[in-house]
């Protein structure tokens, strides 16, 4: 690896983090859509700045861009207020304004600027190391990693001093405001934060894509994990992962680095999704399959109880009576004769005393409406779950 | 009640609207110290305005409202609040004793984090909710009993002198139907205000000892036994409900 690469990776991993920590709380505020309001309404502030001080890292480009952010985000919430349109609509509404003017402003003054749409939707973050830092007349890096690092360090301190508040806020936003922390206030900070972020990790990433480094880290952790804390480490862990596993996929495949980063995002979201233990795609299906096989025991235990005529009790009899799959019958047959509930003589079903006795409490429970019970009665009698 | 009770919430001429429509149409309310208040009326009647109003969540377009004497903003740490179950995002990445310790942030107030001390208060309140068991369950796994149970605790970590309560009885099992009320008179019993939304009133004369009856204006307020009457109920929902009492 030469210096560059290096340097862009490190950039990558520094936008990265930076974008999953405040997107982790807007993920939990159901807000991930006002982000993308951000990232393009933020444009014609950056344009504007960029005009002046024809510096994507100057500090009068990333407050005039900070300041479009909030802006949109206390346009939306007005033209929502009014009670003509929903939040999503006044969404509509607001940002694809904005990022229009934003476009005009650079059609209009294309040949003087360095700034063109492709750059402002996707990023380039392969030029970042160009753009140097010299101080005291000693080179300390690319100008856009000192920027990033700073806004990340800046987020880390706010949101450890804010933690409790921002956490009871975006929980019950009711108690809050009665205990004396302003929701609104709270709320302005995070989006203030959250403009601040996508301001200066827009040159690496650009508009489209700053979004998914907000959402997805976070939505992935959302799966995996109870603790507001954990999730937050989690979700910069799976930004920083990615972004250098990203850098590399483009590597490899001579594609965008930017683009690479956020498939790699979109992959390791449906690999949790898919995987993730507790709620997890197969996981779910699994316990569905499962919980569904066991309701069809209890039915058949249920069934064999009520008869006691050996007709009605005999194999042949119950797939036509019951009207289950030969599969099901037998998945049920089988998984009643490993608990050992069942005994099949001649082709004549019968309850064992474990079976009478767990049909018995069974059938208790379904009467009093307590079907709840069932639940905690399998644990103690199951052998073997379906 | 005796005329030395001082006043613990006092609403002078209270009026909020959404839009411009108003959902509180001036109401005058004294809550004398130590009552068990249920506050009653039909959906819409805004009887979750008007807490909110009083806890200074939702702003009134008029009038004003004192706890002991003071705005609410002074009055903070006396009041403790139990939104409507359904107000929160039961998913949220957090575990019940958690929950429970934001009942403490209040008197810790900005920066300041929960030690062992506020742990251990937080403890308390769950085993006094019957709910010590569950300590570290994710609030998702909690039956809507339990979460409600959950709430409960955070107001009894508070501390206060007053509770407001929207609606804690809506869609809870029996068992924790007889644990809230348990402390609900327990409160009570300690001198403590305590002023809940409530929707059966069947349950009413059982549970409270003050009713306040609310449809946008105030219809009626005081002891149940002289006031929780037919005439009281037919003005306040519009239809007679001595029938409906009865035959329920």
């Amino acid at each position: 690896m030469n210096n560059a690469q290096i340097e862009i990776q490190l950039i990558a991993a520094l936008v990265a983090a930076a974008c999953a920590l405040p997107g982790t709380f807007l993920v939990l505020r159901k807000m991930a859509l006002i982000t993308d309001a951000i990232s393009h309404a933020i444009l014609p502030g950056i344009v504007l700045g960029f005009f002046i001080t024809h510096d994507l890292n100057a500090p009068l480009l990333i407050v005039m861009a900070t300041l479009t952010g909030v802006l949109t985000v206390f346009l939306v919430s007005y033209t929502q207020k009014t009670g003509l349109v929903k939040e999503d609509t006044a969404i509509g509404l607001i940002f694809p304004a904005l990022f229009s003017i934003g476009v005009i402003m650079i059609a209009l003054r294309a040949n003087d600027v360095h700034l063109d749409v492709d750059a402002v939707l996707l990023g380039e973050i392969a030029f970042a190391p160009f753009d140097r830092l010299v101080w005291l007349g000693v080179d300390v890096g690319p100008k856009s990693m000192w920027v990033v690092g700073t806004v990340l360090f800046i987020s880390v301190l706010l949101l450890n001093f804010f933690f409790k508040e921002l956490k009871l806020s975006t929980f019950d936003s009711g108690l809050s405001a009665s205990l004396g922390f302003s929701p609104v206030l709270l709320h302005y900070g995070l989006m203030t934060l959250t403009s601040v972020t996508t301001v200066v990790s827009f040159e690496a990433v650009g508009a489209i894509l700053v979004v998914a480094m907000m959402i997805a880290p976070a939505a992935t952790a959302y799966l995996l994990t109870k603790d507001l804390r954990k999730m937050l480490f989690l979700s910069a862990f799976f930004g920083v992962l990615s972004a250098i596993a990203g850098y590399w996929l483009a590597h490899f495949l001579d594609a965008s680095i930017a683009g690479s980063i956020t498939t790699i995002l979109g992959m390791l979201f449906l690999g949790v999704y898919l995987f993730s233990h507790k709620k997890g795609w197969i996981a779910v299906w699994y316990q569905q399959k499962q919980q569904k096989l066991e309701v069809s025991l209890i039915t058949f235990l249920l069934h064999i109880h009520n008869h006691d005529l050996a007709s009605e009790r005999h194999i042949r009899h119950l797939r036509e009576h019951i009207n289950w799959h030969d599969v099901t019958a037998n998945a049920v047959l089988k998984l009643a004769q490993k608990n050992n509930f069942i005994s099949i003589e001649n082709g004549l079903v019968s309850l064992t005393d474990k079976g009478l006795a767990f049909t018995k409490q069974a059938i208790t429970y379904i009467m009093d409406n307590h079907t709840e019970g069932i639940e905690s009665m399998k644990q103690k009698f199951f052998l073997f779950r379906g | 009640m005796n005329l030395e009770t001082p006043i613990a919430v006092a609403i002078h001429d209270l009026t909020v609207a959404y839009n411009h429509k108003p959902v509180l149409w001036d109401i005058d309310l004294e809550i004398p110290e130590g009552v068990l208040m249920a506050i009653v009326g039909p959906n819409g009647a805004g009887k979750s305005t008007l807490i909110k109003s009083i806890l200074g969540i939702q702003k009134p377009l008029a009038g004003s409202v004192l706890i002991y004497d003071q705005p609410f903003s002074k009055q903070r740490k006396k009041v403790a609040y139990v939104p409507q179950k359904g107000s929160v995002d039961w998913d949220f990445p957090t575990t019940a004793l958690d929950v429970v310790l934001m009942g403490t942030y209040g008197s810790l107030g900005w920066f300041k984090r929960p030690g062992l001390n506020e742990k251990k208060a937080a403890l308390e309140a769950l085993e006094q909710m019957g709910m010590l068991d569950f300590r570290d369950r994710q609030i998702s796994e909690l039956s809507g009993g339990q979460q409600q149970r959950i709430f409960l605790a955070r107001a009894l970590v508070q501390q206060a002198e007053i509770y407001f309560m929207d609606e804690p009885l809506q869609g809870v099992d029996a068992t924790t139907e007889k644990a809230i009320i348990k402390i609900l008179k327990l409160l009570s019993s300690k001198g403590k205000t305590v002023v809940v939304v409530h929707h059966d009133l069947q349950t009413v004369p059982e549970y409270f000892d003050w009713v306040t009856f609310l449809n946008v204006k105030k219809i009626a307020t005081g002891p149940v036994k002289h006031i929780f009457n037919d005439d009281n109920l037919t003005k306040t929902y519009g239809i007679n409900y001595k029938v409906s009492l009865q035959t329920k």
